[in-house]
């Protein structure tokens, strides 16, 4: 079987037509492939998630993660570059949705494309994913343990970027996988039986899985969360639920 | 969690980062996950001049236990020492007087 593959670090065109850079990792063979925008956590555009983008490639998918922190810390470290954004009030809503669309269209402009995206994120990854997933034609999204979709942020803090996104599940473009953990408090279990109730009302596709004995950030193989049988099983999922939507 | 929470406190002095010594204009104080400690979340201090851009920035990540204790040094060490000895104002005042 050939299973070359190129990983390489980009330059894409974001939201606002504005040029980030972005890595991303691609089987060479023919194709068609269907594509995964992999959305970064708060820790940045960092080696355990280059990892996780390459390890989509080696599965046959079109793969790219944008570095939404790009633009406050250009060639910067992936800490500093993290730092930086943070400084700058964080990554804004709209900002995210736009640099997903980029990455969207760069993965359909491949010549081995089946014109199929999907996005997956982590952590504050994981409500982006979602509100991706609410804001653009996709054809399949997963969403581990996204905090703050269904709870309010409090109000007293300085830096208020995110609000909750309970909202726009009727606008859910495609079907929604959700992994998260038990033990996990952003989310908790009670936050997420409200989303599902929210996408189930709104009579929309969506597989909700919770691990006993995991909590945040159980795929996290280089931090002391990670969870082996949680993390298995989850990726398990993950490429059947890409190779149901994303598939040729 | 990404918490987003983040607490800013406008500093003057210095701190020594990987280009040596640079003045310290703020500091940003966060429960997040840390970059490299080994917990899930600690408590984050970047000492940081953004004029000087992003690598201008001394970072520490630090346990609950050890940001308390952080705490209650410096506050020991500043009652140990004469009042307002390390104080901007009361130096600036001091110079101003002589």
């Amino acid at each position: 079987m050939y299973d070359a593959m190129l990983a390489e670090t980009i330059k894409m065109i974001g939201h606002n037509d504005d040029e980030i850079e972005a890595y991303t990792a691609r089987p060479l063979g023919p194709g068609p492939y269907g594509g995964v925008v992999v959305i970064h956590h708060m820790p940045g555009f960092d080696q355990a998630t280059k990892e996780i983008v390459r390890r989509f490639a080696v599965h046959g998918y079109l793969t790219i993660c944008p570095n939404l922190h790009y633009r406050a810390a250009p060639g910067a470290s992936p800490d500093d570059a993290s730092a930086a954004t943070r400084d700058a009030g964080g990554v804004p809503d709209d900002r995210l949705v736009g640099d997903v669309a980029g990455a969207a269209r760069w993965l359909r402009s491949q010549t081995s494309s089946n014109g199929k995206v999907g996005t997956i994120g982590y952590c504050s990854g994981g409500r982006q994913s979602f509100l991706a997933a609410c804001s653009l034609p996709l054809d399949a999204a997963v969403d581990c343990y996204g905090g703050f979709v269904v709870r309010e942020m409090p109000k007293d803090i300085p830096y208020p970027p995110v609000r909750p996104l309970l909202d726009l599940a009727p606008q859910l473009s495609c079907p929604l996988l959700g992994l998260f953990g038990a033990e996990d408090k952003y989310p908790s279990p009670e936050e997420t039986a409200e989303l599902e109730n929210a996408l189930s009302k709104a009579g929309k596709a969506y597989e909700f899985h919770t691990y006993p004995g995991a909590g945040h950030a159980f795929f996290s193989v280089d931090r002391p969360a990670y969870r082996p049988e949680a993390a298995k099983d989850g990726w398990q999922r993950i490429f059947d639920w890409f190779g149901r939507y994303l598939g040729g | 969690m990404c918490t987003y929470m983040t607490y800013r406190a406008e500093m003057a002095g210095s701190a020594k980062g990987p280009r040596g010594w640079f003045p310290v204009t703020q500091a940003n104080v966060y429960v997040d996950h840390p970059f490299d400690a080994p917990y899930e979340h600690t408590l984050n201090i970047d000492f940081a001049d953004p004029a000087r851009g992003p690598a201008a920035r001394v970072a520490v990540e630090l346990t609950e236990e050890s940001a308390l204790a952080l705490i209650e040094a410096i506050k020991a060490a500043l009652a140990e020492a004469p009042p307002g000895l390390a104080s901007a104002a009361a130096q600036a005042a001091s110079a101003a007087s002589a």
